[in-house]
């Protein structure tokens, strides 16, 4: 017993102890390589950092979520790209602009509706159907960035509303406005799984489907919120970003559902659902981040930020399998 | 027992469903545009569906095996850059075996992590997927690669040339299917990756290397990418590191159009087959009636989730489901 | 019993699926403070009938009472709220989740906003947690547990209602007998509160050890009620399937050859140690222990799936290291496993590829597998060991137990092994099958394979058995003849209690 509450402290560290470990390299070896002057452990480059951490991490935390539920969304990145349409054209719309600034809540109103809405079309096909959510969730990817072509072609869509871009330039307390957005979101999901019967109950019905059903749990039902939800955040995800950008490519988003899905196995989610926490997941997107950032500041190629990140996502199963190994006592299956 | 009884048509559409789907489809197309027919039409589409096809051959190995390759892309991106990069070096005659045995070394490294380890197979090729990206464009320092001497090469008979007024991919991609199609239902190796996708654990019990057949199903894969990676070198003569981009899912989602089944030991080759021409079809189709490129990925959206959702149902005998 | 109200009444209940009458108009009367046999072998209907008292299935004809008022079910938590509640012999638990969220699963009490009020959810668990007088706390991790104690849960789970009827589908599939005892006491307590207990199990010894009235279905019909006091295991079988069966020792009478198999002083880390025992041609050999005794570890060693810390096999006379699989079966050695579905089968394929799996490589004309081949070997076998089916392309997953396992021996037999080890022959297969797979086992041993049959049901052990080695926590306890063992001297050695001891 004492062995398995070992390991589980061990998992539940081990994100942390890797950004430490980031921290203390990148730090060090920035000394001799790096090709600017700053130090990389300087506040101002932290506070960047979380910031650029914020529009995968917000959908990286619905992903948790879905994941924990024994699901998963291939669609995010869609999704993510056309909340961002939807929010930009929106207030080029007539009466839109007339409206002024109050134009600018409604966007966001517009943005965060289409991703509620389009997660619920995943969510009830999964729920209806039958089909299992990875198949659907493949579908809609392709589906849904279809759907953003269609909306305007093969142009950008742009809009720039000052407003909105002092606004997600702010900070507030030192915090920029999309590290706000990247926190409140996690702090109001981690109260959401850890202290409500939802989020129990999606622990559960990852963890044993037949159980939950048995017990009387709607299940169907319930995978239909948990995908409004990781919709809705990845519109959030969007209107945070492209407030400030103000310009959208119908390929944006492509491979974020990747991006996510990584930093929440980099937090331990396990694949087949019913364990794994967002503030866990919450350290995967800063690793990642860091990771990016660390080796642009040693002065390593942009490229190898995708193999590093590929191996460690390699190497961080095979130590989790390690971890969970009964030793020599194991079956030779 | 279900399965057994079911005779006559209902049975017949239960099981032959995406055979009947493609059938109707191609009528209803031919019916609105009779050029969709026409000869150069079907070839060029089979011509310009033979990379995807090529790959879904091999993943096809892999999902039967119980498992997913959502590296192909990136490593067909890989397999293109390499060998066009060899070409102007050591000339195509020892580029294209050095680039076999580069990606082939990528697909037992893999195999390796899945087959031997036991690691999670979704997690290991999204890493590579991300991993062999960043080698590509470590390889290449990010720029595109093209062939110098574009005229004084025989490299682009695979993507260019044609025997008998038959386009080499199609030939590459006819022959490939084959010869896969005979491993897959006549031998022995073919049999075992039925056995260990459809219970990995039984399989080991009758004697089953479960880790070599595993290892061999990704060994299968490299090779198909390999081999897309030279129709694709050959056809274009040049190339961007992201070729092969997204091309990992599209191909997934033919092999899944094709009745594979996403937890192993379903599937043939034939039906990964039928699965890729539909997907080629309905984009040749919905071009030829002036919807933009697009449009296809609305329509495959649709036929994908609607193909699955029948088989499920005539294996479960009720349309709608009832997850509590 | 009469002047009492039942606690559940069953009146005519009748279920058809297409093709198949699967309850033809079944009654019977379950008295509060009672606890009820149900009977019958695999495919009489008794899961079907337990879908229907659970609200999983409606019946086309007939009328459930609870108490006497007339009742529809329409869920499994909607007969959970009229009192019926099931104990599944499959554990349907979350094992990431604590026992409370477990015990409540479904049903966590809520305050505002959809949080979960923990402070009621461990005050209820930890009151039915002290019913049951377990020694585990509400807080702890259900997957830390051990089987016996996960089973607990699932008993209390059944009781956070006041139930009227409580449904044990075989509860005791994989208990010691230590914890059958504890069992045993819940269901003890649950009869002193007057609730109904229907106790399902193909386990003759504890049926008349425990219960009070049996029921019994055959082919969807309710074939009558006994008094347990009043009735023995031959009427009760007679009434099952409908003849008489011989439960004694089936006499083959064969010579026994030489050593095929010999182990030498074999240790497995903790799971096994110093095992040491021979195997003869014509031999049948049983292991007999509790669950976790060590039996299925020595047979998965043997089998090259485990690997041994010290000792040594010897195979006819000659000194042999297994490796996998793969090398057991190429030295002879076949072991048809303990779990059928998991480890035996892969149920998608048809009866045909999973019989010529071990072999398939050597099947083949050229490079591809002789069709002919295969099919010849499935017939030859199809026809020695009665198996039914419509044909080899039948899926093996529609099979019947006793028709699955016949599948898995056969693949063996087609291998014509030098040593076959059969590991649990007959778990979850019905009584008329059961015993065409022991005569089968006597008979191998006649035509002079040396057989090691582990099983955990003691009238196999003795019904089959030439030699029986008694396993305690790893170790073998002692060694009997079929001549000199007895009932008590077995239970003896497999509790750990040593000859010696024995006053």
């Amino acid at each position: 017993m004492k062995n398995e509450t070992r390991v589980n402290l061990i998992k539940q560290g081990a994100i942390w102890a890797f950004i430490v470990v980031e921290l203390i390299f990148f730090s060090v070896a920035g000394e001799f390589l790096s090709v600017s002057d700053k130090a990389f452990m300087n506040f101002d480059n932290m506070l960047l950092l979380l910031k650029q951490s914020a529009p995968i991490g917000i959908i990286a935390l619905g992903m948790t979520i879905v994941m924990i539920n024994g699901n998963i969304d291939l669609s995010v990145g869609a999704t993510f790209a056309l909340a961002a349409i939807v929010l930009l054209d929106s207030m080029t719309w007539p009466f839109m602009e007339a409206l002024g600034n109050w134009a600018i809540p409604l966007a966001w109103f517009f943005a965060l509706t289409t991703g509620v809405v389009l997660g619920a079309i995943n969510g009830l096909i999964v729920w209806k159907t039958g089909v299992d959510a990875f198949i659907v969730t493949l579908g809609s990817m392709l589906g849904f960035r279809g759907l953003v072509f269609m909306y305007n072609g093969e142009q950008p869509t742009s809009h720039l509303n000052w407003t909105l871009v002092d606004f997600a330039e702010a900070q507030f307390l030192g915090l920029h406005t999309a590290t706000w957005f990247l926190l409140g979101a996690a702090l109001l999901l981690w109260l959401l799984m850890t202290k409500t019967v939802h989020g129990r109950n999606a622990y559960a019905i990852g963890n044993n489907r037949d159980a939950a059903v048995n017990a009387g749990i709607r299940v169907g039902p319930h995978f239909l919120w948990n995908f409004m939800l990781i919709g809705f955040l990845a519109a959030l995800s969007a209107v945070v970003f492209y407030s400030e950008s103000g310009s959208v490519n119908p390929n944006d988003g492509m491979l974020y559902e990747l991006w996510a899905i990584t930093a929440v196995v980099l937090g331990g989610t396990k694949l087949s659902g019913g364990y794994g926490s967002i503030v866990s997941t919450l350290g995967g997107v800063i690793a990642i981040q860091l990771l990016r950032k660390g080796l642009g500041h040693i002065g390593a190629d942009t490229e190898t930020v995708n193999l590093v990140i590929g191996l460690i996502l390699i190497a961080v199963l095979f130590l989790d399998r390690q971890l969970n190994r009964k030793g020599k006592e194991e079956l030779r299956t | 027992m279900a399965e057994l009884t079911k005779k006559g048509l209902a049975g017949f559409l239960a099981r032959q469903g995406i055979l009947v789907a493609f059938a109707v489809f191609m009528i209803a197309f031919a019916v609105a545009n009779p050029r969709f027919i026409d000869i150069d039409n079907v070839f060029g589409v089979i011509r310009s569906s033979a990379i995807l096809g090529v790959m879904a051959l091999g993943v096809t190995f892999v999902v039967i095996g119980g498992n997913l390759d959502l590296s192909v892309g990136s490593m067909m991106s890989f397999s293109t850059i390499v060998v066009l990069d060899l070409h102007d070096k050591i000339g195509p005659a020892l580029a294209i075996p050095s680039m076999f045995a580069m990606t082939m070394a990528l697909g037992a490294f893999i195999g390796i992590l899945v087959g031997y380890l036991k690691l999670n197979s979704l997690i290991v090729t999204l890493g590579m997927l991300s991993a062999i990206h960043g080698l590509t464009l470590t390889y290449s320092g990010g720029k595109n690669m093209d062939i110098a001497d574009k005229e004084g090469t025989w490299f682009a008979v695979f993507g260019q040339g044609s025997v008998a007024g038959v386009p080499m991919p199609i030939l590459m991609f006819a022959a490939l299917a084959i010869v896969l199609s005979i491993v897959l239902s006549k031998t022995p190796f073919g049999r075992k990756v039925y056995a260990v996708g459809g219970n990995g654990i039984a399989a080991t019990f009758s004697g089953v290397p479960r880790a070599r057949v595993v290892f061999m199903t990704y060994l299968v894969s490299s090779f198909c990418v390999a081999t897309a990676g030279l129709i694709q070198a050959s056809r274009s003569m040049g190339s961007q590191n992201t070729v092969g981009q997204g091309l990992e899912l599209e191909v997934l989602a033919a092999v899944i159009l094709g009745g594979a089944s996403l937890l192993g030991g379903a599937g043939t080759i034939f039906k990964t087959v039928i699965g890729v021409l539909i997907l080629g079809f309905i984009q040749n189709g919905l071009l030829l009636m002036g919807l933009a490129f697009y449009a296809q990925y609305v329509v495959t959206w649709i036929i994908i989730i609607l193909a699955v959702w029948l088989d499920i149902a005539a294996k479960r005998g009720a349309l709608w489901s009832r997850i509590a | 019993m009469t002047d009492k109200t039942p606690a559940l009444r069953l009146e005519g209940i009748v279920k058809t699926f297409p093709g198949v009458r699967a309850l033809d108009g079944v009654s019977f009367t379950v008295m509060p403070g009672e606890v009820h046999a149900l009977m019958g072998e695999n495919g009489a209907g008794k899961s079907t009938l337990m879908k229907v008292l659970g609200g999983i299935l409606a019946p086309n004809e007939g009328q459930i009472f609870i108490e006497e008022q007339p009742t529809i079910m329409s869920s499994p938590m909607n007969a959970k709220e009229k009192g019926v509640v099931f104990i599944h012999q499959e554990l349907s638990l979350a094992d990431e989740l604590t026992v409370a969220e477990n015990i409540f699963l479904g049903e966590l009490p809520r305050k505002s906003f959809g949080r979960v009020d923990w402070t009621t959810l461990y005050d209820q668990t930890n009151a039915i947690l002290k019913t049951l007088n377990v020694g585990f706390d509400a807080k702890k991790r259900v997957g830390d547990l051990s089987i016996a104690n996960q089973q607990m849960v699932e008993i209390a789970r059944a009781l956070t209602v006041e139930p009227r009827a409580v449904i044990f589908d075989e509860p005791t599939a994989s208990l010691t007998d230590a914890e059958k005892v504890v069992l045993f006491k819940v269901i003890e307590d649950l009869q002193s509160r007057g609730v109904g207990v229907i106790y399902i199990s193909h386990r003759m010894e504890e049926i008349f050890k425990i219960t009070d009235r049996i029921s019994v279905l055959r082919d969807g019909q309710y074939r009558g009620t006994l008094n347990t006091s009043e009735t023995n295991e031959e009427e009760v079988t007679q009434l099952m399937i409908g003849r008489t069966l011989d439960l004694s020792r089936a006499e083959v009478t064969h010579e026994t050859g030489e050593v095929a198999l010999e182990v030498r002083s074999l240790s497995c880390g903790e799971l096994f140690e110093d095992v040491s025992f021979t195997v003869r041609r014509g031999e049948v050999v049983g292991f007999y222990g509790l669950v976790g005794a060590g039996r299925t570890e020595i047979a998965e060693t043997l089998f090259g799936l485990r690997e041994p810390s010290s000792g040594t096999i010897h195979l006819s006379g000659e000194e042999v290291r297994i490796h996998s699989p793969a090398d057991a079966i190429r030295r002879g050695i076949s072991l048809v496993p303990e779990d059928r579905k998991g480890q035996g089968l892969i149920l998608g394929m048809n009866c045909r590829d999973n019989m010529t799996l071990p072999q398939v490589s050597n099947l083949t004309a050229g490079p591809f597998v002789s069709d002919g081949a295969e099919v010849a070997i499935f017939d030859q076998y199809r026809d020695k060991l009665d198996i039914r089916t419509p044909g080899w392309r039948q899926t093996v997953g529609n099979l019947s137990g006793g028709n699955q396992q016949k599948i898995v021996i056969g693949k063996w037999l087609s291998m014509h092994p030098e040593v076959l080890i059969v590991d649990e022959p007959t778990r979850g297969i019905d009584v008329g099958s059961k015993s065409e797979i022991h005569n089968l086992i006597r008979e191998l041993a006649a035509q002079g394979y040396a057989v090691i049959v582990i099983s955990s049901e003691m009238p196999e052990v003795l019904h089959v058995s030439d030699r029986i080695i008694a396993m305690f926590a790893g170790k073998v306890m002692r060694e009997f003849t079929a001549d000199e063992v007895t009932e008590d001297s077995l239970i003896q050695a497999i509790s750990g209690i040593k000859p010696d001891k024995v006053a």
